[in-house]
């Protein structure tokens, strides 16, 4: 189960990675999307994997998952909806002032070195 | 307890004085001055005890993890410093009444003038070093304020540039030495390092230790080759000049000579680097006063001077000369203080200082006249008034160390000289402004002052004049004590009488006397030479050129690594990433795998991985189709949410799902005004390395997640888990770890969400974008309205929508739920409810103002935390109780619960904030194009 959730981090991670060096605006945005999934799933890992062990207090349980890692990616996400709002708006304004959705602003075609 | 008030008082009433300028510019005045009364007031019962010989000390902990003690102490020589600060100010504060024009925003000025006054009497009163410092940086700080209070004119920026970035870089060699300090006597109160100055002395790091806090008293203190920030720094006010320039803030320097005297003096290291930077600050500052042909600039140079006499006085490290030292320090500040204010008059009534055109004033203003020339007669070291006893010190020192050294005498020769120097540019001073011919072509005519502007200078000169004919009666008492506490041990007995017998220092006077007057008298040739030097002795000139230096070293650095270009630094950023990992995996020696059992691979987890490897390898293949793309990569946070489902993390899989839709929502908002499709531009080669890169942190990524999943580890949630229901009063972990145990993390992270909505909110405002009118394939929009069956359903879900994000409120203490998954769901309803009736529509019922709902949010959450301060717990200590409510049955109310109703608030403001204003402009960007097209028939 460990091989598995390590590979589905480290997909997610080399997506989002290969599309936040993409020379436009909302690529840039979908591979921050990405990363933040992986980032929340690595942070997520940390407190090790349990099946039907949810942090809810009851006499019946045979034990708990980790609920602080838990706690830390729930804001975690919440936030990252916050930061993704924020750029693709910043990279609405930097399209209508600028004319060019280039994450340079710049106005001819491609990538910059 | 009145000590810290002393010092509190003035920094709080600096605010206080900006603000009641509202009412009046003298208001300010008046309340400066009660401020500075009031500080007096506080100090007054303590005086008699410091007086008496006692050192009072106060104490309260700040970080004592840190050594850092908010302690105060008051003995002899804070005394003396502490009435210097106050009275120089109290007549300072009714001087600038007076100087300030109608143009000067006074309440400004006030304002600035109390934040250093506080800040000095931090310096002179603490008794904790590193409290010391930060008193000390703040008077850097208010002193840049103060400089700079003309900020429309470029020497006064400048000038106020530069004193901050000479006394800064001195604050942090200071700060340096101050710790090796401490270590070395292993506690940071003064009390104890007076006490320890043998074992200082006697460390190997002594000599670093008193180079790094020399380093920090010279540079404030104006020592050369520090000297050239004090003559810029005259752009400021003639106030501030008298009060910073010349009485206090470069006199903390020499305070910490001083204070530290017991402890640092006495080693052949103190002595050569003290006597040399103060002899060579001596004669530079006197020789460059005469020459100035600014007032200010005259004064400026002469002060360096003194400051060097008086350093030179303490390098010298016996107790007389110390005596000696601190009553120049005195002297200095009433004749230094006084001639500044007299300069501040004369530039006021001729508006201008430059001594070529300023000439013969005796007959426009004889009574300023008279007060400026007994000043500058005791900073000549004329005999009768004070200037002349400290001198008479400082002489009879110097010549004391001609008959125990051989290279003795050209000590005493300099020091000579520079008695010759001052006779000379005092006389300067009071014959070139006051007499020597008329006036050249001044802006206004001048005449006699307001009395209220002349009573601080007639107060100081008054001082200087008893102080010279009875020192014994005035002076004495305030002497002795100073100097005890500066030597820790009482002083060796000296006399204060003006005539002390026929000896080397009476001729040294004379010599000074005559050998000035001849100076001044032949100076044309002398003008003729330091003109010539002129260009050539520029600290100025060295400061820029490394300034310039520093700049053209940062634009390199900043150019090589930043070209204007995102991609190329997220690829430098990566590239060290992977390449830091690399060597710590590689350094660490330890293996990839753990020890930690491993669980067996299901069915279930199997399909999601694949069915994540599926759409997130679609997302890449498709990225460059916009809106395919983000479909696909909403399914992948289906499939995340399902990885926490099963995972046993249910509050994550429903924050997930409701955080997926709400992000695809945006998304597709923001991706109408967007082009549809990224153009295929990047090169081949350049895919590849990409390709690379990321396959690389990718995998760096999962080895590390691997490397961890497989190790066993010590959990500090034990804790939490066993104390949730005892002391939170819930059963869901970790609902409460978020309201409760770290309450008061996620009131940061409230905010931050508010402030992210608010700055998007920003963003947004009065932002045009036209939305396209067709998709990339040439097919025009639709224009039909929103779908009457869905529209109708939406509005049906609407209420059950709500029922259940109460439902999950209200269970979240116990079951998964909570605030934020509440507060998700309900903004999802509504956003709904804007994609299926329309933003005209939903306006009509929700309003579409959210700052309210998250003001009040964030109020509730603070409140809740406030509200167990005020009952006498820690921020944010949580209560609950159980109630029976009928139907529904035992139920558990926790305080945590409306600081979760808080964050439930913020939540559901902020998301629609963000969806909303994003929407509108929709609505903004394809009105008037529907209405183009439909004409006046689509409004009805």
């Amino acid at each position: 189960m460990e091989v598995l959730m390590s590979a589905m981090i480290g997909v997610l991670t080399s997506i989002g990675i290969y599309l936040i060096l993409r020379a436009r605006t909302f690529p840039l945005v979908i591979g921050l999307t990405l990363l933040s999934y992986a980032v929340n799933l690595f942070l997520f890992a940390s407190g090790r994997l349990g099946v039907g062990q949810p942090a809810i207090v009851s006499d019946s349980s045979m034990g708990y998952a980790d609920p602080l890692p838990q706690a830390l990616v729930l804001t975690a996400i919440v936030i990252s909806f916050a930061m993704t709002a924020f750029v693709i708006m910043l990279s609405l304004k930097a399209y209508a002032e600028l004319g060019t959705d280039q994450v340079d602003g710049r106005q001819d075609e491609g990538d910059a070195s | 307890m009145n000590l810290l008030f002393v010092v509190l008082i003035p920094l709080m009433g600096a605010g206080l004085t900006a603000w009641i300028s509202r009412f009046g510019r003298l208001w300010s005045a008046w309340m400066a001055g009660l401020v500075a009364l009031a500080a007096l007031g506080c100090l007054s019962p303590s005086v008699l005890a410091a007086f008496g010989g006692e050192t009072l000390i106060q104490r309260w902990p700040w970080i004592p993890e840190l050594g850092l003690e908010l302690a105060f102490r008051l003995d002899g020589l804070g005394l003396a410093f502490t009435a210097m600060v106050l009275g120089i100010g109290l007549l300072v504060i009714l001087y600038a009444r007076y100087y300030l024009s109608e143009r000067d925003d006074m309440g400004r000025f006030y304002a600035f003038l109390l934040l250093f006054m506080g800040s000095m009497l931090g310096v002179v009163l603490a008794e904790n070093l590193i409290l010391l410092l930060i008193f000390w940086e703040m008077t850097s700080l208010s002193s840049f304020l103060l400089i700079s209070y003309w900020r429309h004119e470029e020497e006064a920026r400048n000038g106020a540039r530069m004193a901050l970035a000479v006394t800064g870089f001195g604050g942090l060699a200071m700060l340096g030495g101050f710790l090796l300090l401490g270590e070395m006597v292993g506690s940071y109160d003064l009390s104890q390092i007076l006490q320890a100055g043998d074992q200082v002395r006697a460390d190997p790091l002594y000599t670093p230790m008193l180079v790094l806090i020399l380093l920090g008293a010279f540079t404030k203190s104006a020592q050369f080759p520090f000297h050239f920030w004090l003559p810029h720094a005259m752009a400021a006010p003639t106030p501030v000049s008298a009060y910073l320039h010349s009485a206090t803030l470069v006199k903390a320097g020499i305070f910490v000579l001083a204070r530290l005297f017991p402890v640092l003096s006495g080693t052949i290291e103190w002595n050569w680097l003290v006597v040399g930077t103060g002899l060579t600050t001596l004669l530079v500052g006197a020789w460059f006063a005469l020459f100035q042909h600014d007032l200010k600039g005259l004064l400026a140079y002469s002060t360096i001077s003194h400051l060097g006499l008086i350093t030179l006085l303490f390098g010298l490290g016996t107790p007389l000369a110390a005596v000696a030292g601190i009553f120049h320090v005195l002297n200095h500040a009433t004749f230094k203080a006084s001639l500044f204010m007299a300069a501040g008059i004369i530039d006021h009534e001729c508006g201008t200082r430059d001594m070529r055109r300023v000439n013969g004033l005796w007959r426009y203003m004889p009574y300023t006249a008279t007060l400026a020339m007994v000043a500058a007669a005791s900073m000549a070291g004329v005999p009768l008034f004070n200037g002349f006893l400290s001198k008479e010190m400082f002489f009879t020192e110097t010549a004391s160390f001609l008959a125990e050294h051989p290279m003795g005498w050209l000590l005493t020769v300099a020091v000579a000289f520079a008695g010759i120097m001052a006779v000379a540019y005092s006389l300067r001073f009071s014959h070139d402004v006051f007499f020597n011919g008329e006036p050249v072509n001044l802006p206004r005519k001048p005449h006699e002052p307001p009395f209220w502007m002349k009573a601080p200078v007639e107060i100081l000169v008054a001082i200087c004049l008893v102080v010279g004919i009875l020192p014994a009666l005035t002076v004495a008492p305030l002497l002795q004590v100073a100097a005890a506490s500066l030597l820790q041990e009482p002083p060796p007995s000296y006399d204060l009488a003006i005539w002390h017998g026929f000896g080397l220092p009476v001729v040294m006077s004379g010599v000074a006397l005559i050998g000035g007057l001849v100076v001044y008298a032949e100076r044309r040739p002398l003008f003729e030479i330091a003109d010539q030097l002129k260009g050539r002795l520029d600290a100025r000139a060295v400061f820029d050129h490394l300034l310039a230096r520093l700049y053209t070293f940062a634009r390199a650095v900043t150019g090589v690594l930043d070209r204007g270009s995102l991609q190329r630094l997220i690829l430098l950023l990566l590239l060290s990433a992977i390449g830091l990992g690399l060597a710590g995996a590689i350094g660490s020696g330890s293996p990839l795998t753990g020890e930690r059992p491993r669980m067996p691979i299901d069915g279930v987890t199997l399909f999601i991985a694949l069915a994540l490897a599926l759409v997130s390898g679609a997302t890449l293949l498709l990225h460059r189709l916009r809106l395919t793309a983000l479909i696909v990569m909403g399914a992948i946070g289906l499939m995340v949410s399902l990885l926490f489902v099963k995972f046993s993390a249910p509050d994550l899989a429903l924050t997930q799902l409701t955080v997926e839709v709400v992000t695809v929502v945006l998304l597709l908002l923001a991706l109408y005004f967007l082009p549809a499709r990224s153009p295929a531009e990047s090169p081949l080669w350049r895919r590849l390395r990409d390709l690379g890169l990321a396959l690389a942190a990718g995998g760096g990524a999962g080895a590390l997640a691997w490397s961890i999943l497989t190790r066993d580890y010590d959990p500090i949630s034990d804790y939490f888990l066993a104390n949730s229901v005892p002391g939170g009063g819930g059963h869901n972990v970790v609902n409460v770890i978020l309201v409760d145990f770290r309450g008061f993390d996620t009131l940061g992270e409230i905010s931050v969400l508010a402030l992210a909505g608010l700055g998007i909110y920003a963003m947004l405002f009065k932002l045009h974008l036209p939305g396209p009118m067709h998709n990339p394939l040439g097919r025009p929009w639709n224009w039909d309205r929103h779908p009457d069956i869905m529209a109708a359903l939406a509005r049906l879900l609407l209420p059950l929508a709500l029922l259940v994000s109460v439902f999950i409120f209200l269970r979240g203490h116990n079951q998964p739920g909570g605030g934020f998954i509440a507060g998700l769901v309900t903004a999802a309803a509504l956003i709904m409810q804007y994609l299926t009736n329309g933003v005209a529509w939903t306006h009509r019922r929700v309003s579409s103002n959210m700052h309210p709902l998250i003001a009040a949010g964030l109020l509730v959450a603070t409140g809740t935390g406030l509200a167990s301060l005020v009952l006498g717990y820690p921020f944010l200590t949580s209560t609950f109780t159980h109630v029976h409510w009928p139907v529904v049955g035992d139920f558990e109310l926790a305080s945590a619960m409306i600081f979760d109703l808080g964050v439930y608030l913020v939540v559901v403001g902020s998301t629609l904030l963000i969806l909303v204003h994003l929407g509108l402009m929709h609505s903004a960007s394809h009105t008037p194009a529907i209405e183009a097209m439909r004409g006046t028939a689509w409004k009805s």
